[in-house]
């Protein structure tokens, strides 16, 4: 996701010239050639994320369309104040890029894992928040991001995440994605976990079942219509998201069935109310939660057999 | 150990190591066998990045078993990527996000200014981590409140986590702005091990001041092909480099 990310914000640069980048001291691996060949549009500004947010207010606000990036709780957590009323509350084209979704930065340990802030970012007034779920969604989320007016955080993973979507796809703000079509039961996924999502959709069918796998990169403004239609058809649905089940899409789902005439079985997946006690890869981090596709495969079985 | 767990920031762990070893060797009234001794120096390590040099500082002084070091970052270790104080005995607080540690060292010391005068606060920077407000912040706090049990400390290898320092965002004169926020600062090589000692020995370097060791350091040091090259805050040595290394840190 981040080469999706650096390869269409160079396409950007060269087709707006109101577009800079700012970074928080990080980006080896993926400025290294942007920061060469478009040095007028590119600044690190240093490990200081309060001011990055600022200096990027007062950028949008003398006519600049900014991007900001940095590892997430320091891009989302370090400055939220700042972001709250320079940003959302000036509402500014300010678009925070934010690397290492969930256990992405495995065991450097919980100050670098983002497994809040989907919630933090969704409690926003003005604030888009999308969460690509691989290539395809973030090219397309980032050269989105540019033409909307306001604030948008924009969650990356870390690793090279595969291309789940087929070609031909449409991307819209805002708007959910039916990858898979089936009757049994919706996985709804977001963020890190569409490729889990997909493994698990792949073994349920091996299985006789007929799952949907839906794909909600843009979390808010959230597509109530499109789950109030699901929540329709299927009987059972699941939720997957590589952070906090306080707050994140599991809460805007469920947010949105609770007020709807519509009362599918329902579970959230997702990283519990708890710091990791030990440490190792993503893969491990996300075993602790139920996160690995095994996992999920199982999960949907007990909820479609009326066993949770 | 860096190369087995595949992790990464060994060039700012020899930047500080030699900090470390005149600290936890020398300096730090500490007690392996009570590391809550309440009595005890403090020592944070802001610099949360810089943690496998502290394991192994900790485990060569006896806080843990050396072999716990082979478990550092694997699946279900305790031995997280950045400081983490329930991975060993002897860290006394968690770090990782830049420009926390000096606050919490504030905060430590306010309170041992009046239980433990005897005991110190040590806290080490890193030079990047002096682009946070939040850093200035507590600087400002310690030089205000007089606080001349705080040692800050800080790795200044002039090199940062994209860029030299000199280009990304400069410091300097750096030593003038903590003596502006009221710190008694002392400049030194941070590899000359009698010259940390002897200011240890000194403190604090005035009565009613923090103390700020400005110590000059290498990123990478005693490695010649990871001296002041940024990309060793990210690669992983291989296992050949690693016995390139080790020779080289031998002939010392």
């Amino acid at each position: 996701m981040r080469n999706a990310f650096v390869k269409t914000l160079t396409e950007l640069v060269q087709e707006d010239p109101r577009i800079m980048v700012i970074t928080g001291d990080l980006g080896f691996n993926v400025f290294d050639e942007f920061k060469v060949r478009f040095p007028d549009r590119y600044l690190n500004i240093g490990v200081a994320e309060a001011n990055m947010i600022g200096v990027a207010a007062g950028l949008a606000l003398t006519g600049k369309i900014v991007y900001v990036y940095s590892i997430i709780p320091f891009a989302t957590m370090r400055c939220y104040e700042q972001i709250r009323n320079d940003l959302c509350y000036q509402n500014l084209n300010v678009n925070i890029v934010g690397v290492g979704g969930g256990y992405s930065y495995s065991y450097f340990g919980a100050t670098h894992h983002a497994i809040e802030d989907i919630s933090i970012m969704r409690a926003l007034p003005r604030m888009t928040v999308i969460c690509p779920g691989d290539p395809w969604e973030t090219s397309e989320a980032v050269r989105a991001a540019a033409s909307l007016p306001g604030p948008t955080y924009l969650r990356l993973g870390k690793r090279g995440e595969p291309l789940v979507h087929k070609p031909g796809a449409a991307f819209s703000v805002g708007k959910g994605v039916i990858i898979e079509e089936g009757k049994d039961v919706a996985i709804i996924a977001t963020s890190t976990m569409l490729e889990g999502g997909l493994a698990a959709t792949d073994m349920l069918k091996a299985q006789g079942i007929s799952p949907m796998l839906v794909s909600i990169h843009t979390i808010k403004p959230f597509d109530a219509d499109l789950l109030r239609d699901i929540a329709q058809r299927v009987p059972a649905i699941v939720t997957l998201e590589e952070h906090t089940i306080y707050g994140g899409l599991g809460s805007a789902v469920a947010e949105v069935l609770a007020e709807s005439p519509h009362n599918p079985r329902f579970k959230r997946i997702g990283v519990r109310d708890t710091f990791p006690d030990t440490i190792g890869t993503q893969i491990y981090l996300r075993g602790k939660h139920g996160l690995n596709p095994e996992q999920i495969y199982n999960t949907v079985l007990d909820l479609i057999n009326h066993a949770l | 150990m860096i190369a087995d767990a595949k992790s990464c920031h060994v060039g700012s762990c020899f930047s500080c190591i030699d900090i470390l070893t005149a600290l936890y060797f020398h300096s730090l009234r500490i007690n392996t066998q009570n590391p809550l001794w309440p009595q005890r120096d403090r020592f944070i390590m802001s610099k949360g990045h810089g943690v496998a040099a502290l394991y192994v500082t900790l485990a060569k002084r006896g806080f843990c078993s050396p072999d716990v070091l082979q478990h550092y970052t694997k699946d279900g270790s305790l031995l997280a990527g950045h400081v983490t104080c329930t991975a060993t005995p002897g860290i006394e607080a968690s770090t990782g996000s830049l420009g926390h540690g000096l606050s919490i060292g504030v905060g430590m010391a306010l309170a041992l200014q009046k239980d433990q005068p005897q005991s110190k606060v040590y806290v080490l920077l890193s030079d990047g981590e002096c682009d946070e407000g939040s850093t200035w912040e507590a600087a400002l706090s310690a030089g205000h409140f007089g606080l001349d049990n705080l040692v800050a400390i800080v790795d200044y290898n002039k090199i940062q986590s994209y860029g030299a320092v000199a280009e990304v965002m400069g410091l300097e004169p750096f030593a003038d702005k903590w003596r502006a926020f009221r710190f008694a600062v002392k400049e030194l090589d941070g590899h000359d091990i009698p010259a940390l000692i002897a200011a240890f020995d000194s403190l604090p370097l005035q009565r009613g001041k923090p103390t700020l060791i400005l110590a000059h350091t290498t990123k990478g040091k005693g490695v010649s092909f990871m001296e002041n090259k940024m990309e060793w805050h990210y690669h992983t040595p291989t296992m050949q480099q690693v016995d390139l290394a080790v020779e080289e840190l031998d002939s010392i």
